[in-house]
């Protein structure tokens, strides 16, 4: 069966390849009838018969019991503890590009809090005319935009630096999440304040008891980045901040404080603890980058993945992927089957936002042998997805943060797929 | 303020046009900070000082302040306990295979450390300590790395003149120049390098969680298996909270012989109270590890405490009050339960538990019910 060549397989050596490998493995499959009727035709099903559940069954709906196993998952032993800790999003599972909150990463430095909009209040201060302080009402009357973005933890990957360890995409790329995001331009609300001439930096704080917080330069803050209060068109999770959170396009997720209290205007950085203990890359040289926001652009194919294995057989397979830069959009993402050797361009299907998720397709007739899959984004500056070994090269082996190098999956013959890297 | 409705309209077509709303005026929303409130909530202290509250501390205070609120998770020389934070030494080690980022080793500045413990530490009881116990504290971890001698008081006058070692460490991104032109240009499309093999593989370090039946955790289950699943209509999440409780109630309601008798009461009482105590033990597990198997953490399992002595778990290294107030004859009870996690500094002060509390009569409630509901 190894050693056909990648070509559309005749009628009947699918027949006879789909029979080898077994009714067992392929149960689900309508070619896997040919034996007789298929008796979910034939016979008429109890749901083709009586009632499903009434309207009001459940008011807030949640998925389906089938899909039960896509959720959230940590891996404990990355953490002393689960309130100091991250999760990750099952991108594995998912599709398209917009991911549901109820399953996308969580990120807390000291447990997620519950804050109301009653008991919510926004300080604007420091080197501005006015201080304010607005109420959840008050954000509520300022003018709004929408906007989809990808968050980002600047340690997604971080555990891959060394070499392979995690088997899942929703382990190795999974601290992500796109939401469309509905709020207000922070710039407003720094208008409204009046920044002095002297203010250079705004410092964003959270309202838990880590008070997390990050300084952003002016400009960024004047350009793209939003005072949310709506994720995928409903109010924002517990988890991610609620009621309202920072979004700051195309930036590590770490300075998308939640539960946003205070936006400080000073004349210089904080340096807070999460912009120099933490988030800064150490080099081969002992010194270390400081202020690397950007996310650069990286892919991963999602499926098939080490959690994703082909079961189908050979013949037509799906090769999904996610792409995104926070560089701006996703122009191309290349798809390899032989560990970079040679490449072809995948479909990008759906839209390609700038600085959020891009799903990338491409359509192949798997002839059922190992293949070593990797994906290679590109985005509208003309970056070109770099590999592990180029990044290390570069940066060494002690850097936690920004590890956007090419993913690669080996997928064996009888269709599992492991994570592993290739020289 | 003065502002027309045409401006306001105007503004909003242009928005429209724009993507994103522009404003020709102040909308006037919002009210003025009071000074007393910016006092509250600045608390940002900035590598210049600037923020920096007037105060003292000492070496010798900031030992014992630390050997009481951070030891327990930092240590007692700031080495870091299990993964926590190692804050002391290190120097040196920066281009070493594992680095040891320290206050001494890597922080750049003092104002990091003085902020950072000001406002976020202790974990689990952020914010209750004072400006000088702060002062004491940024003061003994400068000692313990060997920046200052045992007789070092850090005051606001002072502290612009202590500059770190790693001061100088740290650079601002410069991927635009030194990556990007690297990673741009026409990427190449075929025979781009001679054929590989595999060099690493993460199944050798089996450090994935896995599902029951060994594969990655989340593993896609075969098409065939959906209509296989189980009826019951419970998530993932609720189906793991649900067995955790059914299995606590199960204990619970087996006779116990070391379970006292209020516990056994509450647990018989209300599984939905266990179920809410399961909840509110996520505040908890940072530091006290429960069911079979459990090892001293920061704290000490917690398998048995209702109705246990104080201070009397084997193995565990208590703080002197814990073992004296043991000594003494006290009990966990619901009792003393109740008045320790209200307040358990107050309840028994100098003890090593980082924790402010919990505040709700209901939360402490649903925690005893779900301690007592734990076998021993």
């Amino acid at each position: 069966m190894s050693d056909e060549p990648i070509a559309r397989t005749s009628r009947r050596d699918f027949l006879r390849s789909t029979a080898l490998a077994g009714a067992g493995l392929v149960a689900g499959s309508a070619t896997a009838g040919a034996a007789g009727p298929d008796p979910k035709i034939v016979e008429v099903q109890d749901w083709a018969s009586s009632f499903g559940d009434p309207v009001d069954a459940t008011p807030y709906g949640m998925p389906i019991r089938f899909e039960s196993h896509v959720v959230r998952r940590n891996v404990e032993w990355l953490t002393e503890s689960p309130v100091s800790s991250i999760n990750f999003t099952p991108i594995h599972a998912l599709e398209g590009t917009i991911t549901p909150q109820g399953c996308a990463f969580e990120r807390h430095h000291s447990g997620a809090i519950e804050l109301s909009k009653a008991d919510y209040r926004l300080m604007i201060n420091g080197l501005v005319d006015t201080p304010l302080v607005f109420t959840f009402e008050d954000l509520l009357r300022f003018p709004r935009s929408v906007t989809t973005a990808f968050c980002e933890c600047a340690a997604n990957g971080g555990m891959e630096w060394a070499g392979a360890q995690l088997e899942g995409c929703q382990y190795t790329q999974g601290m992500i999440h796109n939401m469309e995001y509905t709020g207000v331009p922070l710039r407003l609300l720094l208008e409204e304040a009046g920044v002095k001439p002297e203010g250079k930096w705004v410092y964003a704080e959270g309202a838990d008891a880590s008070s997390n917080g990050r300084s952003l330069p002016l400009d960024k803050a004047l350009d793209d980045v939003m005072v949310a209060f709506f994720a995928n068109g409903e109010a924002l999770r517990k988890e991610h901040g609620y009621p309202v959170r920072l979004v700051v396009p195309g930036w590590e997720g770490n300075i998308w404080v939640k539960w946003l209290r205070r936006l400080g205007v000073y004349d210089q950085a904080v340096e807070s603890r999460e912009e120099t203990s933490k988030y800064t890359d150490l080099m081969p040289d002992g010194r270390a980058r400081k202020w690397t926001w950007v996310m650069d652009a990286k892919s991963v194919i999602t499926s098939p993945s080490p959690q994703v294995p082909i079961r189908h057989g050979k013949g037509p397979l799906v090769i999904s992927g996610l792409a995104w830069s926070g560089n701006g959009r996703i122009t191309r993402v290349d798809v390899s089957l032989d560990g970079g050797v040679n490449w072809q361009s995948a479909r990008l299907s759906g839209l390609a936002l700038p600085k959020a998720l891009t799903r990338f397709h491409l359509d192949i007739d798997w002839n059922g042998e190992e293949l070593l899959l990797q994906s290679r984004a590109v985005d509208e500056t003309g970056y070109v997805q770099p590999t592990k070994d180029q990044l290390r090269e570069i940066r060494g082996l002690n850097n936690v943060y920004h590890n956007n190098g090419i993913q690669t999956w080996w997928v064996k013959a009888d269709g599992e797929v492991e994570n592993v890297e290739v020289a | 303020m003065s502002k027309s409705r045409d401006v306001l309209i105007l503004a909003i077509c242009a928005g429209a046009l724009l993507a994103t709303p522009a404003l020709a005026g102040k909308l006037g929303l919002g009210r003025e900070a009071l000074p007393e409130e910016v006092a509250a909530w600045d608390v940002a202290v900035l590598p210049d000082g600037t923020g920096l509250r007037p105060g003292s501390g000492d070496v010798a205070t900031g030992d014992e302040v630390f050997a009481e609120k951070c030891a327990s998770c930092h240590g007692e020389f700031a080495e870091g306990l299990d993964s926590w934070p190692v804050l002391a030494g290190g120097g040196g080690t920066l281009t070493d295979r594992r680095p040891v980022k320290t206050v001494g080793s890597y922080w750049p500045y003092l104002s990091t450390v003085w902020d950072y413990v000001h406002r976020s530490m202790p974990f689990g009881a952020a914010q209750t300590l004072s400006v000088d116990e702060t002062y004491a504290i940024t003061a003994f971890l400068l000692y313990s790395n060997g920046l200052v001698d045992e007789d070092f008081v850090l005051s606001d006058e002072n502290f612009r003149e202590v500059e770190l070692p790693n001061a100088v460490g740290f650079y601002p991104d410069d991927r635009p120049q030194t990556e990007y032109p690297l990673f741009s240009g026409e990427p190449c499309m075929s025979d781009c390098r001679r054929p590989v093999a595999i060099t690493k593989r993460a199944v050798e370090l089996n450090v994935t969680p896995q599902d029951p039946d060994g594969r990655p955790a989340g593993t896609l289950p075969p098409l065939s298996e959906a209509a296989a699943l189980p009826a019951d209509p419970a998530p993932a999440t609720e189906t793991a909270a649900a067995t955790e409780t059914a299995a606590a109630t199960e204990v619970a309601a087996a006779p116990a012989e070391t379970v006292d008798e209020t516990a056994t009461e509450a647990a018989a009482a209300d599984p939905a109270l266990i179920a809410e105590g399961v909840g509110v033990f996520k505040k908890c597990v940072a530091c006290h590890k429960v069911g079979e198997g459990a090892k001293h953490a920061v704290g000490p399992v917690l398998n048995g405490i209702v109705g246990a002595p104080v201070g009397a778990a084997d193995g565990y290294k208590y703080s002197k009050v814990m073992l004296e107030a043991g000594a003494g004859g006290m009990v966990w009870d619901a009792e003393t339960l109740h008045a320790y996690l209200a307040d358990p500094k107050g309840f028994l002060p100098k003890n090593k538990m980082a924790f402010v509390g919990l505040k709700k009569d209901r939360d402490r409630e649903a925690v005893i019910a779900y301690l007592a509901s734990l076998g021993k």
